[in-house]
């Protein structure tokens, strides 16, 4: 048999009554329709636009903070240093039950929080610098025992340290090693915004617009979770489905978010894990509809489609 | 020139049977109607044109801000506008595709081995959700850096951000200016096509004597 002449599947195919109808006028008057709504959105709303942050703004308006952020990436307590995969092996990541999809994936977008913010940013500057090139060495060749004893030191003494005018913190006399000139070095250098630079190439030299150190270095700080707060984003806010300003914002993503609202997710350690698990059960369902008993059955319960049909039914009748 | 009709003895011709199998699967009364059955008389069914229509004008406004690149839009009055008809466009694309999603399932669409249109269509709405969501990380401003912060632990948990980071902007922008409109395109096109082939879903509760053979799920 022909192909032209194999039988159709088996459409449910309308040979009844008939209306005229032009598809090319209808869709060309939507889009008419479209463009007027659009742009008188456009027009009467703009866009949101506000600046992003930089680390250099970071360091600025928050010195206490920036310097206690990367003591913790020198000593292995930050969020980063302390993430698993994609970016360590210092934990398995979230789970659902027993399994830890994150570490399944790998260690992918490898980051060592010690090296990439703070040691590897100071050595772009530290050629002409011989007391920070010094003070880097006796940092890397130090025992991890010796450096955890200098971040200990440090920390302990920081809540009573003080900062200049450019940032430079000075705490009590102590045992802090190569710590505080490296810490000082690298608040000096992220005012002036040359760690924004530094974190943003690959290797010294290649910039792949790829902001993966300089977001993960600042979300390990307090400065972006506060200004992300005040403006109502954050996750406990309906985060990522909102925009600063009144702007609508992702409000698609509500199913996604409404379950960091609530409790038990609102208070679990695996709760991106736990959230995720669910909403790919409840994307297998919307796909699936057709097929699932039950669910497929709704729309003839509750007869909504008798109103949509009002004048097929009446004419019927 | 004469209209070409293939003997039994013509040797094989792929032009040909690509033709004819487009003819066949697509006829042009179908593709391009001029009538409808007579219970396609509600205006829910605009809603679905409606959504074709914004998705049009996403494209056209992405390639816009596309030609003059992604900094334009920050430093341009004119390049703010077209970002700004880019994101309302979204906004109502979202918003008519919905009430169209709702409005197909309360009408069963799936009925008549229709499941296969259903699907595409839930799955160009998903798909949707992540070009959206890259064109969120692709602003290069305060809210782009928030939602890719806040964003990056779930896909991490869910093992996707070790191939997919949200943190790279160089990474989220491509997929959200050739990647993403490339398979939406893709699933819209092969629904409507599907949606031309296979009829509007009849009433439900209805055996009139035109609709044949239903098959349902």
């Amino acid at each position: 048999m022909s192909r032209s002449k194999r039988a159709r599947p088996p459409f449910e195919k309308w040979t009844g009554p008939t209306r005229p109808y032009d598809l090319v006028k209808e869709v060309v008057a939507c889009f008419v329709v479209v463009v007027v709504i659009v742009v008188a959105c456009a027009a009467l709303f703009s866009s949101p636009d506000e600046r992003q942050i930089s680390i250099g703004d970071w360091a600025r308006a928050d010195a206490h903070n920036f310097v206690m952020t990367a003591v913790s990436e020198l000593d292995g307590s930050s969020g980063t240093a302390s993430y698993g995969p994609p970016y360590n092996s210092a934990s398995d990541g979230q789970k659902i039950g027993p399994l830890s999809l994150a570490k399944l994936a790998g260690v992918r977008v490898a980051v060592n929080a010690a090296d990439d913010f703070v040691v590897a940013p100071l050595q772009t500057i530290a050629q002409g610098q011989p007391d920070l090139l010094s003070e880097l060495s006796t940092w890397q060749a130090a025992t991890t025992e010796q450096r955890a004893s200098w971040t200990d030191a440090y920390t302990k003494s920081a809540d009573v340290a003080s900062y200049d005018a450019m940032g430079n913190p000075t705490l009590p006399a102590g045992d802090y090693g190569p710590v505080q000139p490296m810490l000082a070095a690298l608040v000096s250098m992220a005012r002036n915004g040359g760690l924004d630079g530094a974190l943003a190439t690959e290797r010294g030299f290649y910039n792949n617009n790829n902001y993966t150190r300089q977001m993960l270095f600042l979300a390990d700080g307090s400065y972006l979770e506060q200004r992300a707060t005040d403006q109502h984003l954050g996750g406990d806010q309906w985060g990522m489905m909102n925009e600063v300003g009144n702007y609508p914002g992702q409000a698609w993503l509500w199913l996604y978010t409404v379950w960091y609202q609530v409790p038990p997710f609102k208070t679990s350690g695996n709760a991106d894990a736990l959230i995720w698990g669910l909403m790919m059960v409840f994307t297998l369902l919307f796909v699936f509809v057709p097929f699932i008993p039950g669910l497929r059955d709704i729309p003839r319960v509750t007869k909504v489609h008798r109103l949509i049909w009002r004048e097929h039914y009446r004419m019927r009748q | 020139m004469s209209a070409h009709a293939p003997s039994a003895t013509e040797a094989p011709n792929w032009t040909r049977a690509a033709r004819e199998r487009a003819v066949e699967a697509l006829p042009p009364d179908e593709l391009l109607p001029d009538t409808q059955p007579s219970y396609v008389a509600s205006w829910v069914y605009v809603f679905g044109a409606m959504a074709l229509a914004s998705l049009v004008l996403v494209i056209l406004t992405g390639c816009l801000l596309a030609v003059e690149g992604p900094s334009w839009w920050h430093v341009s009055g004119v390049g703010h506008f077209v970002n700004s008809m880019h994101l309302w466009a979204v906004e109502v694309f979202f918003f008519f595709m919905v009430v169209h999603l709702w409005a197909k399932f309360f009408m069963a669409a799936w009925r008549g081995n229709r499941q296969l249109t259903w699907i595409s269509g839930a799955v160009a709405f998903i798909v949707s959700i992540g070009a959206a969501f890259t064109g969120y990380l692709s602003q290069q401003n305060f809210s782009s850096q928030w939602i890719s912060a806040e964003a990056k632990d779930g896909l991490n948990a869910a093992g996707v951000g070790a191939f997919f980071n949200v943190l790279d902007f160089g990474q989220m922008f491509t997929w959200h200016v050739v990647l993403l409109p490339l398979v939406i395109t893709m699933l819209v096109v092969g629904h409507v096509l599907m949606v031309r082939r296979r009829g509007v879903v009849p009433p439900m509760e209805d055996r009139p004597a035109g609709a044949i053979s239903e098959a349902t799920p």
